[in-house]
């Protein structure tokens, strides 16, 4: 083993017996997730991801193969034994699953209790954890009394209560607006960083896997489609879910294709001013240039561009006011008039 | 009209009654129906046979008027409380038909718990008794006030039809006097009283509730 594992997953599969037969949720994933890191699994709703978090702490018991966590494989364990071992991982919901009749200060308290520390002991270090996620002043509230982002915040710091090695995060931010989301998985990272947690994230967004992983799995209809580092992924996606995730609307493939162009003519506007790209994010419109040909002199554009412009009628009218506002010379036409 | 002492004593036989009948009601359908929610198939420890079995017998237990069954049981009864009638033989047969019920309360209010709540427990490595008494319980307990309130009231309109059979309480009088004497002054007065009764155990019931829930706050 050249990295150090701190979860291997080997052939794992987990069927459902439902009503309408045996429903496969993961067929033979293989995943080893290193010591320290934040991995990062994405897929689309009911491509399983939940099904295998559930697998790394055996609240769903897999079909076949194996779960090795810390060196121990939880398949061989007694259900006590078990039970143990949860101790050393924590997990977070969309949801939160606060206890709504506790306040922030006894939810905290309660994985510890379940562990027998003594009351006063556990009341301490629910303190200090409060102070961790930011929430002191907030003990003696009830769960319906804070905010989501608040609520999620109590429910990471009961989470390492036991001091776990491994935080799973189900859809942990989900539930919660862009603002709350960024702050939450800033917490996150800090925690992966300064205590040194193994952190497991599942998502459908790519912007919580951008934001705070290292490496990421797909998952594509209970399978893993690609792993590897959240740059490379991002760069070079392999896998078909993998650029259906990174580009949503399938921007790549249908870049201009429009019967839309359009002459523009630099005459000496300055050619520090990125004319073409400042119209591609001001009217989120993707244009192709076909021709360029530009001088820069002293600091000044001149030449001429052709662009095709997007095939949406609208979309093509908004690049062309636009360029008309911008000090160039705009003339319109179709593909004949300029090829 | 009776004597004050005469009502008097017959709501103290009735708040007896019902008062002992709801505690050991609960002493035995508090569990049971614990057990019908956490050995049911999506439970925390799914036994299908025994819950299956449980569930038959409080459904038979629950579809036979009440009236029958005190009458059905009174050799149990007899062997009890050592006598048929009376208040405190009253509390065995209002027992055998109030705890099924208390059990389909109790259920019902224990599986109002989201499961995410049980999930995570289960996440932190709880035992299924320490989700019974740490999660379960606690979590319901607002919905589980409810309940008894609800329960009480049965248990307490048991009690009055108890009175056909020699019950004692405001049922026997209402019987006693004002049906089998056609005194419909003393049925009214009687009727009246026990509405006041449970009254006041349903205000009671519900402000215990409310005030026990911490998710309104």
């Amino acid at each position: 083993m050249e990295q150090d594992c701190i979860v291997r997953i080997q052939n794992l599969n987990k069927t459902f017996r439902g009503r309408a037969g045996e429903v496969v949720a993961l067929d033979g994933i293989n995943l080893d997730i290193r010591r320290g890191e934040i991995f990062g699994i994405i897929g689309l709703s009911g491509a399983g991801k939940s099904t295998l978090v559930r697998c790394i702490n055996f609240l769903e018991r897999p079909t076949e193969g194996t779960v090795e966590v810390d060196g121990q494989e939880l398949g061989t364990l007694t259900e006590k034994e078990l039970r143990e071992a949860r101790h050393s991982m924590g997990m977070i919901f969309q949801q939160f699953n606060l206890l709504q009749q506790r306040t922030a200060l006894q939810n905290i308290c309660f994985p510890l209790e379940i562990a027998g520390m003594k009351k006063a002991e556990a009341a301490e270090r629910a303190r200090a954890l409060l102070d961790v996620v930011s929430l002191s002043d907030r003990a003696d509230n009830y769960p319906s009394q804070l905010s989501g982002g608040q609520q999620q915040r109590v429910a990471i710091a009961r989470a390492l209560a036991t001091n776990p090695k491994i935080l799973l995060c189900d859809e942990a931010t989900s539930a919660l607006d862009p603002t709350t989301t960024r702050s939450i998985l800033a917490l996150l990272k800090d925690i992966n960083r300064k205590l040194g947690i193994t952190i497991i994230v599942i998502t459908h967004e790519m912007a919580v896997i951008e934001e705070i992983c290292q490496r990421v799995a797909i998952i594509d209809s209970s399978r893993i489609a690609e792993v590897g580092p959240v740059e490379q992924v991002f760069t070079r996606p392999q896998s078909a879910m993998a650029r259906q995730l990174i580009y949503p609307d399938g921007k790549r493939d249908k870049l201009a294709t429009g019967k839309h162009y359009c002459r523009i003519v630099f005459d000496g506007n300055s050619s520090f001013e990125p004319v073409v790209s400042n119209m591609v994010l001001e009217c989120k419109a993707p244009v192709n240039i076909m021709f360029a040909d530009t001088k820069d002199i002293d600091g000044r554009a001149y030449g001429q561009m052709i662009l095709q412009l997007p095939e949406d009628e609208r979309a093509a009218r908004r690049a062309l006011a636009y360029l008309e506002t911008q000090n160039v010379h705009v003339e319109e036409g179709d593909a004949d008039a300029f090829t | 009209m009776l004597s004050p002492e005469l009502w008097a004593q017959s709501l103290w036989e009735t708040l007896y009654m019902v008062i002992v009948s709801t505690a050991v009601s609960y002493l035995i359908g508090l569990p049971l129906g614990l057990l019908l929610v956490v050995t049911d198939k999506g439970g925390i420890r799914p036994m299908p046979a025994l819950n299956t079995v449980l569930g038959v017998i409080v459904n038979i237990l629950r579809s036979i008027p009440f009236l029958i069954l005190a009458v059905m049981i009174t050799p149990m009864t007899r062997a009890i409380a050592g006598k048929a009638i009376g208040t405190t033989a009253m509390i065995v047969p209002l027992t055998v038909a109030a705890a099924p019920y208390v059990a389909r309360m109790v259920e019902s209010s224990i599986k109002e718990v989201p499961f995410g709540v049980i999930e995570a427990a289960q996440s932190m490595g709880a035992s299924p008794w320490q989700i019974v008494w740490k999660v379960l319980v606690p979590e319901a307990k607002p919905s589980l006030m409810v309940g008894g309130a609800i329960s009480i009231v049965t248990i307490l309109g048991y009690s009055a039809m108890a009175g056909f059979i020699g019950g004692g309480g405001l049922g026997t009088v209402a019987v006693n006097y004002g049906y089998n004497r056609y005194n419909f002054e003393i049925m009214l007065v009687a009727v009246i009283i026990i509405v006041i009764v449970v009254q006041i155990f349903q205000v009671c019931g519900m402000w215990l509730a409310r005030h026990l829930d911490k998710r309104n706050r």
